[in-house]
């Protein structure tokens, strides 16, 4: 145990308990928005800290698909072209993961509602936005974890990436992009859904097969013709295969074709500024309410 | 508020209070220092303060051992301290406080009081809410009785138990058969029916005159050779004044709405 010893200021010692505080003027406290939001993220970072079955779905869920896939499935599966299964795979898992990122700052915002943890922010005087601004950058710090640990882990099945540098960190730039999207998505969630345990079943319920109706762990080309137009549109699709393109897991001579003219790169970044667009005020006015009934 | 308009400024009044709802507001997943260090950071008094605050607080609420444990696994009462604690961090002008003694053990409500007693000392504004009346009249100032979402009566302690008459003569005879006796004095020396409690071997009379009665009554008990186990002066209690005024003794006040906010103004002249 740590601990600190209060300072010897001058005229502190043997003040009452009030005495401190009152050495700064409540006009002198001062402090920038971004602090504010990186105190709250600290607090987030602590949390996922202290709960690491909260972390799974970024470190022991993605490992897991991996082999499962690797080892247990990739040999029934075969992806178009002249690419082993190991390669196809790791963009799936890594879009797969990603997308995961909405969950737990759902869930974070879920358990803040519950503990009560909204009324202590609002008798604060933070900056506006500072506690989903601290959800958000804990969560993309937290993003991270999974893509390093899915890098080293693909690496050891036998994953490369064969494409250049320049290609490689334009995927993981969209990776971290598309974990963003997913934040407001999540923070939507959190706001709309009363308890973490529904925030549990609906990730499962939607979340899940979005994962799943894509390109992520089998070739589009295997689905009945209807399912694989769904498929075709679906961001984790347009994701996965935009990853697969910059990290050189694609056979050169076949390629991967977006849904429409353009590549599936293009297409995931207007899915991320039209996911964003479109839920990120929804979630905001959906936090606002959820925090001032 | 404190000088500013909450509409307009509500940054600059929440800079200014401390507010701790029913239940506890803490963290649970971080320690009680982190708890009260974040705080201190949102309230941007400086990473150095804001833990030489914590320290401090921590010390003065019996927490400094559990301080760097994680919340969760803290009593209720622990929890309930902690959640005090959080709200002096910033040292508030005006403090808005739920029913903050209730789940607390005498000697931690004690404590409590005498925080509270220095920070009214030190100017700061105190707006409490319980359900103990004996908490009203400990603390406050300024009591507003709240019964079914309507204020009922306000004012101090005193004038309030001037509403329900005043001071009593009360008398506890040792042997209950001289209790009729002891009443009969109380009656003549007031001038007024006493009220009679046979199982307590009480009589209590409402008096104008106060000592001077008591005096008389007194002698009266010692020239009838009444043995007195107690004989005393007394206000009513705000239980008392509460139960008078909702004029509903039998039905239990309902938890929510029987509050008794209390002000406790050493700076009342701020709106």
């Amino acid at each position: 145990m740590t601990t600190i010893p209060a300072p010897d200021a001058p005229g502190t010692a043997g003040d009452d308990i009030a005495d401190q505080g009152a050495r700064v003027p409540h006009a002198d406290r001062r402090g920038s928005a971004l602090h504010d939001v990186w105190v709250i993220a600290k607090r987030g970072l602590i949390h996922m800290q202290r709960q690491p079955e909260a972390l799974s779905d970024a470190t022991i869920q993605p490992i897991m698909f991996v082999l499962l896939f690797a080892y247990v499935f990739g040999g029934a599966i075969n992806p178009p072209g002249d690419v082993p299964y190991r390669e196809f795979l790791m963009g799936g898992i890594f879009a797969q993961t990603i997308v995961f990122t909405a969950f737990g700052v759902a869930i974070g915002i879920a358990n803040d509602r519950k503990n009560n943890a909204i009324d202590r922010f609002r008798s604060l005087p933070i900056a506006n936005g500072a506690v989903l601004g601290g959800h958000a950058v804990a969560n993309m710090i937290k993003a991270t974890l999974p893509i390093i640990l899915m890098s080293i882990c693909g690496y050891i099945v036998g994953w490369r990436i064969n494409g250049g540098l320049v290609d490689a960190v334009a995927g993981y730039a969209l990776l971290l992009a598309f974990a963003f999207a997913m934040i407001w998505v999540g923070v939507l969630l959190g706001s709309v859904v009363a308890t973490p345990e529904g925030v549990t079943g609906i990730a499962f319920a939607a979340l899940f097969p979005i994962t799943f109706v894509a390109s992520t762990f089998v070739p589009l080309s295997s689905m009945p013709s209807a399912l694989r137009t769904v498929a075709q549109w679906n961001p984790v699709t347009t994701l996965s295969d935009a990853l697969r393109l910059h990290f050189g897991n694609v056979d050169p001579a076949i390629g991967i074709a977006g849904p429409g003219p353009f590549s599936p790169a293009v297409y995931t970044w207007l899915w991320i500024v039209g996911i964003i667009a479109f839920c990120a005020p929804m979630a905001i006015r959906a936090y606002r309410r959820s925090t001032t009934d | 508020m404190a000088g500013f308009d909450v509409a307009a400024q509500p940054t600059e009044v929440r800079r200014r209070i401390g507010f701790a709802a029913q239940d506890a507001t803490v963290d649970h997943l971080l320690t009680g220092r982190q708890n009260l260090v974040m705080i201190g950071e949102l309230h941007h008094l400086g990473k150095v303060t804001a833990k030489a605050r914590a320290t401090r607080l921590l010390d003065e609420f019996s927490l400094a051992d559990a301080g760097d444990r994680v919340v969760d696994g803290y009593s209720g009462g622990m929890r309930r301290r902690l959640d005090l604690a959080a709200t002096l961090v910033a040292d508030p002008e005006v403090l808005f406080l739920d029913e903050p003694t209730t789940g607390l053990d005498p000697r931690a409500r004690n404590e409590l009081w005498d925080v509270l007693d220095t920070l009214v000392g030190r100017g700061t504004t105190i707006l409490l809410t319980t359900q103990y009346l004996e908490e009203a009249d400990r603390l406050a100032d300024d009591i507003v009785v709240v019964d079914h979402g309507r204020i009922i009566a306000q004012g101090d302690s005193r004038s309030l138990k001037r509403q329900v008459g005043g001071d009593q003569i009360q008398v506890v005879v040792s042997e209950g058969i001289r209790l009729d006796d002891a009443a009969r004095i109380l009656a003549r020396a007031a001038d007024s029916e006493p009220t009679v409690d046979r199982s307590s071997r009480t009589a209590a009379v409402a008096t104008a005159d106060g000592v001077a009665s008591l005096a008389a009554v007194a002698a009266a008990l010692h020239a009838d050779g009444i043995a007195v186990e107690d004989l005393g002066l007394r206000q009513p209690t705000l239980d008392e004044v509460f139960l008078t005024l909702t004029g509903s003794p039998a039905e239990a006040p309902d938890a929510t709405e029987a509050d008794i906010p209390t002000l406790a103004p050493a700076t009342e002249a701020r709106p």
